[in-house]
């Protein structure tokens, strides 16, 4: 629902995180008002008690004051530690991915969002979902930095060429808020945008059932997989194969050639598709042909989706380490909770 | 009226001054003297602070309505990106330095010039080029890429004459590298005898950490620029990721000199301020060591907080604390500043010339610019806050609210030293209310925008901001005419204003003890400095009780 109030000072709040971010908003206001008043009523008093009387007049000599000036360094050092650890602990809330959280794909290209849900239905600067279920934005850009803002969510995260990043959130209140894209990409940036529309969960399942869903993004994959791109001649199994084995691959741990290793998350997947050679698995050959230029992000998610469909349960497995960067990452901690080879 | 020149502590000269002394375009051009390169240099940035005036006017009024209607979205693009180009790299960043800077900071050591007038006359050439550069580029069809000139859009999207901006830019740095070494080394090596490192003014101070900024950060800025021509002539692979390179990388490197190059813009700003708040009270500056070593401590924390700009931006979570750790931390040192400000006051003799009005509109208007860096810096708050209008109105009460305004103070203080004039008290007091004033109404509601959500960037919002959005484009009018008010009045002194006493107020610093406008030796005799900064009794050496008899005019 939109705010209709005349100046309206405050969006929606319609995430779980939305109140979070509203309180650390106005301990911020508070601690500004403490700092603003010794200040602003110190300068209004002084200048008028002090204002000169005399032309030229030579004031009594003060120096400073160590204490005073321990203090007043002292009081606003802890202040700025008590909001950075509050800041700290929402961060951390907002990009922590959940577990067991829906997920739906997301392209950004100059000037829409085109998403995809897990069971086919696609949309374009639109999102339909179910209110009060943890949801997951895997995202990727088909060209320029692009930024996925729902500001009655208070969370956004860019959308970075080149990689996933991820954005999570959990709708409270069903309704429709603005989406946004706020990173500048270009001409028509100011209209690359829409509307979320939160649904209760039959109104949701309702909205499912009404828009004919095609394939699913593990079917395009698996399509992709074993006739248009024919990855399944090398990677199909079989005594003969040439590829790596992909059943049981995702969130596994990959040996390389040359002595490192990597989770196999969404990111070394899709990096393996289009820079096969970048992290060869030991045991294998540099055969591969890089695929890029010859798949769009788009068929790269449902690749990716299905690959992740070969590991059973993998849907909640870790996005990938927090060592690789991506703002949406889980900490290390989950990541290496996860159990190997998937759950 | 004139009768000062009988009781100023005079090093100066019945000679003639340095306006005087050569009236040939070559004796301009081909000077040595940084007073008559500050000039020249504040004709150009005046130049450039209008241009960059006109893109805001633009700005605020294709925002008093919704739709994109005024300018369609492509010029709308160029207009903002232009708007913060000229604004940051061609007025914020030379504004202080190079005019006050360079005018005053000989003057207020005691020496005669620079170390080095050649390489001073240099680096207004190399701004020149850089501007002449940026203005072909503007007038060819401009730029579209937002003043952060983000990859892969910058590198490989956009069709606007990114390169030739680029180069403007990178040229101009060197000019700000060069600037920064001849303040360094002057200060290290030009004091007069006695003039001690704490006896220099705190303007001297913040010169220095400011330039210890520009000649360690702006480097990097000019690396990253030739690394996006290599990029985009040579199409190696290091910021697109199509060809093998890390956009992220680019923020990084730009970040890495464009958050110091923030403090560029305001140390100087808080050094003009320094000054204009101690000597309006006659008050010795209460923690004169604490306000020094501030300046230094910012310009060092400076260079290690670039993330708080890349919190949303695909750096890890952990970067993400580290740079939220140390924003808090860079926000001790201003915030020492403003109660040190606020204790000068205290007990003191305040009289409220323009300038010092001008002082305590930066002391309301900073003070809430700081604070507001607090919200941006509390990292899970920004993740909403971020690329919103919040961002924006936080900046310009930094940027304009901040160095803007001392910027403005410190040229009416200095005014009658430059020109030998006084410009009209009355217009300088309504200017300086009519700016502080406009200024507020411009931005405060764009917090209140930004926490709605509005995207910055956008050139066409939903209507439900339409509101506030009208009382900002209200307050940018009334902070447009109290900005050209200082144009108008201030060169109708140059002829008609009233002759300036060489020490109208009686105040300590060594600029004061020699002629209005001073000869272009700066001082006849060598000055020998026995008094610490800031005193304004009679170990001085002015002659107080004569001054207070000659009806010296302090307005």
């Amino acid at each position: 629902m939109q705010n209709t109030s005349w100046v309206p000072f405050f969006p929606e709040q319609a995430s779980t995180v939305a109140g979070m971010v509203d309180a650390l908003y106005f301990y911020l206001i508070l601690v500004s008002v403490a700092f603003s008043i010794p200040v602003v009523v110190g300068i209004f008093v002084f200048a008028i008690k002090y204002r000169a009387k005399e032309k030229f007049a030579t004031p009594e000599e003060i120096h400073g004051s160590m204490v005073l000036e321990s203090v007043w360094s002292f009081i606003p050092f802890v202040v700025s530690m008590t909001i950075f650890v509050g800041g700290a602990l929402v961060y951390f809330y907002q990009y922590t991915m959940p577990e067991n959280a829906m997920e739906i794909y997301v392209v950004g290209k100059q000037w829409m969002w085109k998403a995809q849900h897990g069971t086919g239905q696609r949309e374009i600067n639109e999102l339909h979902i179910p209110v009060n279920t943890p949801i997951k934005l895997t995202m990727a850009t088909e060209d320029v930095l692009h930024d996925f803002d729902i500001p009655a969510f208070r969370t956004k995260a860019d959308v970075v060429p080149g990689r996933y990043t991820y954005l999570w959130f959990n709708a409270t209140k069903p309704g429709k808020y603005h989406l946004y894209c706020a990173e500048y990409c270009g001409l028509n940036h100011s209209g690359m945008g829409g509307w979320v529309y939160v649904m209760e969960r039959r109104d949701f399942d309702n909205w499912l059932a009404g828009n004919a869903s095609g394939q699913t993004p593990v079917e395009i994959g698996k399509d992709l997989f074993e006739a248009k791109l024919s990855c399944a001649s090398c990677h199909a199994g079989g005594p003969q194969q040439r590829g790596a084995k992909l059943e049981g691959l995702y969130g596994s741990t990959v040996k390389l050639v040359g002595g490192g290793t990597v989770t196999a998350d969404d990111d070394y997947i899709r990096n393996s598709i289009i820079n096969p050679a970048g992290q060869v698995v030991e045991g294998y050959q540099p055969i591969m042909p890089s695929f890029k230029g010859q798949v769009t992000e788009e068929q790269l998610t449902a690749l990716v989706a299905y690959v992740k469909s070969l590991t059973p349960n993998a849907a909640s497995a870790p996005a990938a380490p927090a060592a690789s960067g991506g703002p949406a990452q889980m900490p290390a901690a989950n990541a290496a909770a996860a159990p190997k080879g998937g759950k | 009226m004139q009768a000062s020149d009988a009781i100023s502590t005079g090093y100066g000269s019945a000679k003639g001054n340095y306006l005087t002394n050569g009236s040939t375009l070559a004796s301009w051009l081909l000077t040595k003297d940084h007073k008559r390169i500050a000039i020249m240099y504040l004709v150009t940035v005046s130049m450039f602070f209008m241009m960059g005036g006109l893109y805001a006017a633009a700005i605020r009024l294709e925002l008093l309505t919704p739709a994109s209607d005024l300018l369609e979205t492509g010029t709308y693009n160029r207009v903002f990106t232009q708007h913060g180009i000229l604004m940051i790299f061609f007025f914020l960043i030379p504004s202080i330095p190079a005019i006050l800077g360079n005018f005053m900071l000989p003057l207020m050591i005691g020496a005669k010039d620079l170390a080095m007038p050649r390489i001073n006359l240099l680096s207004l050439y190399i701004y020149w080029a850089g501007g002449l550069l940026t203005l072909y580029a503007l007038m060819q069809g401009g730029v579209d890429t937002g003043w952060t000139f983000y990859t892969p859009y910058s590198t490989t999207f956009s069709n606007s004459y990114v390169m030739a901006v680029g180069l403007g830019i990178f040229i101009n740095g060197f000019s700000s590298i060069l600037t920064g070494l001849n303040f360094i080394v002057t200060i290290h090596t030009m004091r007069a005898p006695g003039m001690t490192w704490f006896r220099l003014p705190l303007f001297v101070w913040a010169h220095y950490a400011t330039s210890l900024v520009m000649i360690l950060g702006t480097p990097v800025i000019a690396i990253t620029v030739l690394l996006v021509a290599i990029e985009r002539t040579v199409k190696v692979g290091i910021f697109d990721p199509a060809i093998g390179g890390d956009p992220i990388l680019f923020q990084h490197l730009f970040w890495f000199y464009s958050h110091p190059a923030v403090y560029i813009m305001i140390l100087p700003g808080m050094g003009v301020v320094s000054e204009l708040i101690s000597n309006f009270s006659r008050k010795k500056i209460f923690g004169y060591e604490f306000i020094a070593f501030s300046s230094i401590a910012i310009a060092v924390f400076g260079f290690l907080v670039w993330g708080h700009h890349m919190f949303v931006s695909g750096q890890s979570v952990y970067a993400g604390l580290v740079f939220s750790f140390l924003t808090m931390v860079v926000a001790v040192p201003s915030a020492i500043k403003m109660f040190n400000w606020t204790a000068t006051l205290y007990k003191g003799s305040i009289t409220f010339d323009t300038p010092m009005l001008y002082a305590f509109g930066f002391m309301g208007l900073f003070l809430i610019g700081g604070l507001t860096g607090l919200f941006l810096g509390s990292v899970g708050l920004t993740v909403h806050l971020t690329d919103t209008y919040f961002v924006v109105a936080h900046f310009h009460y930094v940027m304009v609210g901040g160095q803007v305004i001392a910027y403005l103070g410190g040229i009416h203080y200095w005014w009658p030293k430059m020109t030998g004039r006084m410009y009209s008290e009355f217009w300088g007091k309504i200017s300086a209310m009519l700016v502080f004033v406009g200024f507020n109404l411009t931005f405060f509601p764009q917090f209140i925008l930004g926490y709605q959500g509005m995207p910055r960037r956008y050139a066409a919002y939903p209507e439900e901001l339409q509101v506030l959005n009208i009382f900002s484009t209200a307050g940018a009018s009334v902070l447009g005419v109290g900005l050209v008010m200082p144009v108008v009045y201030l060169t109708h002194s140059l002829v008609f204003g009233a002759k300036a006493a060489d020490n109208p107020w009686m105040l300590p610093g060594l600029e004061w003890r020699t002629s209005s406008p001073p000869p272009t030796e700066n001082f006849d005799v060598m000055p020998v400095v026995t008094w610490e900064a800031y005193e304004f009794g009679e170990e001085n050496g002015l002659d107080l009780e004569a001054a207070r008899r000659s009806d010296v005019v302090t307005a």
